[in-house]
């Protein structure tokens, strides 16, 4: 095995760079992607699909809100929170935001931990991640019963341009839903973490395969996604 | 072990982690002033604009490891979103169509 490792290292080496690289690489008639596992490749090529839905759902608030005769509703107000008689905007978002980048950066450190072997910081991480996905998500749920008990339907609001409604719940409602689906990714991995399941080759209850520790960043891979998706949906539904 | 020798190159200190963190913290608290201080007009769609970039970059070259990849798979993976702006093109003219017959039509009908 460490004489494979050592191989591949060596390989990589050898390997051409830049535009040489890619021809080199698509041209070799074997796997496009040299150094990547089949995993990371496909969790990738996922995020490149991810990402066209998302940009369809944004593109059609645009051209919602682009070609609507009545005026859109000012998210600043909308979203805007009492806080000590004062009327702050936006702020609950801005921790939203906050929250989900703080997710990033721990999980991000998890998958340095993973691959330097110390379980118990990897699994401490992921959880913490996990945590501030589950924030997210109760904030975001709170958000939504706000919104609802003001009237926001996914047909009408008291606010202006009725596609208000409809663009926000779908938008954040699948966002949400991708939060949700990585916290519950996160747990499961962790679980396999803590336990030792890629020292000890344990095969997973699902692919029977044995894992290791690229999963912690495939799964990054995927939490750093949702972050991504974020900072478009924060910037262009709630700032713009 | 195979898998420690193997991502040699993905060993980065956690400061870097922590340092991009503070910065997309710096970043976003920016976009937040943007609305904060009620920036108008052209200003704040490029302030918006700039910052979200911002941060895209760092979490796409940092956080998921972008910048250390090959550029076959940087190409394979970044290049293809790039095809979402000439659907953007496609459906500014669209929605500025729609808009101009909505006018004419309401605008008419009374």
């Amino acid at each position: 095995m460490a004489e494979t490792a050592a191989r591949d290292v060596a390989e990589d080496l050898a390997r051409r760079s830049g535009w040489q690289g890619i021809a080199a690489d698509w041209s070799s008639d074997q796997r496009a992607f040299k150094n990547v596992s089949w995993g990371k490749a496909m969790m990738w090529i996922f995020l490149l699909s991810d990402t066209f839905i998302f940009s369809c759902f944004l593109l059609s608030y645009m051209t919602a809100r682009m070609s609507t005769t009545v005026p859109w509703p000012n998210p600043s107000e909308v979203f805007a929170l009492h806080i000590g008689g004062e009327q702050v905007p936006l702020i609950l978002i801005a921790i939203m935001t906050f929250v989900l980048i703080s997710s990033s950066g721990t999980m991000a450190m998890a998958v340095n931990f993973g691959y330097r072997g110390d379980r118990a910081k990897t699994a401490a991480l992921m959880l913490a991640t996990a945590a501030f996905g589950a924030t997210f998500v109760g904030m975001q749920a709170f958000e939504w019963t706000k919104l609802i008990l003001e009237g926001v339907r996914p047909w009408a609001n008291p606010f202006g341009a009725p596609q208000f409604g409809s663009t926000f719940f779908m938008i954040t409602g699948f966002h949400g839903t991708h939060v949700t689906i990585g916290v519950v990714f996160l747990l499961i991995i962790a679980r396999k973490v803590w336990r030792g399941d890629f020292d000890t080759k344990r095969r997973g209850f699902f692919t029977s395969r044995k894992g290791n520790y690229e999963i912690i960043e495939i799964t990054g891979l995927y939490w750093h996604f949702v972050d991504l998706v974020w900072v478009f949906i924060f910037a262009l539904f709630y700032l713009w | 072990m195979t898998q420690a020798t193997a991502h040699a190159e993905v060993q980065h200190p956690i400061k870097l982690y922590l340092i991009v963190w503070g910065w997309l913290f710096v970043l976003s608290t920016f976009s937040y002033l943007v609305d904060y201080f009620h920036l108008e007009g052209y200003l704040r769609w490029v302030l918006i604009l700039l910052l979200m970039i911002a941060k895209a970059g760092l979490i796409v070259a940092v956080f998921m490891h972008m910048a250390w990849e090959r550029l076959a798979l940087i190409c394979a993976i970044l290049l293809p979103p790039l095809l979402v702006l000439v659907f953007l093109a496609i459906m500014v003219s669209e929605s500025d169509y729609t808009l101009l017959t909505r006018v004419a039509f309401f605008g008419a009908g009374s």
